[in-house]
């Protein structure tokens, strides 16, 4: 824990933490904007000492597609279908800390041993990236509502971001600009689905559209 | 024992009243208003020191038995503390365990005390109590855990000065510490301790059988648990504070009376969480201590 990246990390771990219990929608997606600021500066820092253009393009791209479009896409979505909480979520506070706590010592088990090229700067870039992907994966399963699935699937996409920064060092930009058009896509898709669900149902609770109408 | 250690404990008896006086004064302050004097434990003690006691018909001898137990439980729990960089009276390897055990030996009689006076009320309370205690435990050894590793030392004389909170996962552990410092103490935002509303009460209620020499008894056995735990608090974060040997007293006093603050500051300016909200701010805790945990595991 003495590098600064270290520390980058720990950022994130703990920004993990608060997502799985983040009761409002709001919340959650201002937590989810600030791990995209953090895996943009990951971009620029994990290679230290190499900053290279590709780096700083991929970074800044990082920064305000991350940080900044798609907090606003999911806070309009949101806005419009009046979603502030997920009632009722399928696990709890304190049951979504204990699963997060898990999925950390299983994310720091897996990322030691993963035969990988790892990234000098630091040895926790890739179990923080495998604990946000297990996040991730969480909030899609355990919540009902679709837009907080949604952030659930925003949340993985930082943990393959920040996965993909750590591990491959000569992915061209054009690849990685590639692979967060198709996150856009897939997030203005998901807005536009949750409001036709919405307006069709008068909710989003994917647990009460599983039940076929008499 | 050395002189210091002597120093230390001295220290600790007389000066244990003096921060529930401060921890008063800031909220008073920070409403407005001018507060009780300081040394208003010290009267508050010797007051009902001076009253007569009643007891009830329906309480058996653990009723009596109670103060004295919490009272005993919590004067050795003093004698384990370490201050100012100098070890405890008494140390030895995983005595932070003892130190769990003797507080919740005393928690456990003020619990059979409370169910002792047969009244739902001070059963509700000795519940609830029962309940944060369950959840505020673990999140103790934990964190002590996580320093024991990180430190490579057994005992809180050895594991305390060598954990500096420069480190992130001490700072983790300090946090963790701070939250379960107000919940063992019963302040806000687990439990008001001024309410006069029975059905909010938690530590309140249970006490409120007791009178006369047995409730100074718990008042100042709760005034030494504050102290331990502050002084804890404040040890941790003050560790890498470099001092001669004349100094260190004064810093650990210092700074438990920062810590003494702070909780003023919180009991101010922070509301009293619903209760189905308390084992939130308590799971939170503890993950905390579970990540500095893994941290220093790995």
């Amino acid at each position: 824990m003495d590098t600064g990246v270290d520390r980058l990390m720990l950022l994130v771990i703990l920004s993990n933490l608060a997502l799985l219990v983040a009761p409002r929608l709001g919340r959650a997606i201002s937590l989810m904007a600030l791990q995209g600021i953090f895996l943009g500066l990951l971009a620029i820092v994990a290679h230290s000492g190499t900053l290279t253009v590709r780096a700083l393009v991929i970074g800044a791209a990082g920064f305000l597609v991350r940080g900044a479009l798609f907090p606003l896409l999911l806070r309009r979505a949101a806005a419009q279908a009046g979603v502030v909480r997920d009632f009722r979520p399928l696990l709890g506070y304190v049951a979504s800390a204990l699963m997060g706590i898990v999925m950390l010592g299983g994310a720091m088990a897996l990322g030691e041993r993963l035969p990988l090229h790892l990234p000098e700067a630091s040895k926790m870039i890739l179990p923080a990236s495998l604990f946000t992907i297990f996040t991730g994966l969480f909030l899609i399963v355990a919540r009902r509502k679709a837009l907080t699935q949604c952030l659930g699937y925003l949340v993985f996409e930082n943990g393959i971001y920040g996965f993909g920064v750590a591990t491959v060092a000569e992915v061209p930009a054009l690849i990685e600009l590639g692979a967060l058009l198709d996150v856009l896509v897939a997030v203005l898709v998901m807005g536009i689905a949750a409001y036709r669900i919405t307006e069709e149902f008068d909710h989003m609770d994917t647990v009460e559209l599983t039940r076929l109408r008499g | 024992m050395t002189l210091a250690a002597i120093l230390n404990l001295t220290l600790a008896f007389l000066l244990a009243p003096l921060l529930a006086g401060v921890i008063a004064r800031v909220k008073a302050r920070v409403a407005g208003r001018r507060g009780q004097p300081l040394l208003q434990g010290y009267c508050d003690l010797l007051r009902l020191l001076r009253k007569g006691v009643v007891y009830s018909d329906t309480t058996t001898w653990i009723f009596r038995a109670c103060p004295i137990v919490v009272l005993a439980t919590a004067v050795t729990a003093v004698f384990l503390l370490p201050m100012g960089g100098e070890p405890a009276p008494v140390s030895f390897a995983a005595d932070f365990v003892l130190l769990a055990y003797l507080l919740g030996l005393g928690r456990f009689f003020l619990i059979s005390a409370a169910l002792d006076t047969g009244s739902s009320f001070e059963g509700m309370g000795a519940s609830r109590e029962t309940f944060f205690a369950t959840l505020a435990e673990p999140t103790f050894l934990l964190g002590v855990a996580a320093l024991a590793r990180k430190t490579g030392g057994l005992s809180l004389s050895t594991v305390l000065p060598a954990a500096s909170p420069l480190a992130p996962e001490v700072g983790l552990i300090v946090l963790a510490f701070s939250i379960v410092l107000l919940c063992e103490n019963a302040r806000i935002p687990f439990d008001d301790p001024t309410t006069h509303l029975e059905l909010t009460m938690v530590h309140e209620v249970m006490i409120l059988d007791h009178s006369g020499p047995d409730l100074g008894l718990l008042l100042y056995a709760s005034h030494l648990k504050l102290w331990l735990w502050s002084a804890l608090v404040a040890g941790l974060a003050t560790s890498p504070l470099v001092a001669p040997i004349w100094l260190r007293p004064v810093i650990a006093v210092a700074g438990t009376l920062v810590v003494a603050v702070g909780v003023g500051l919180v009991e101010a300016l922070v509301p009293r969480l619903r209760l189905m909200r308390v084992p939130h701010l308590l799971a939170t805790a503890a993950a905390l201590a579970a990540v500095a945990l893994i941290l220093v595991v790995r």
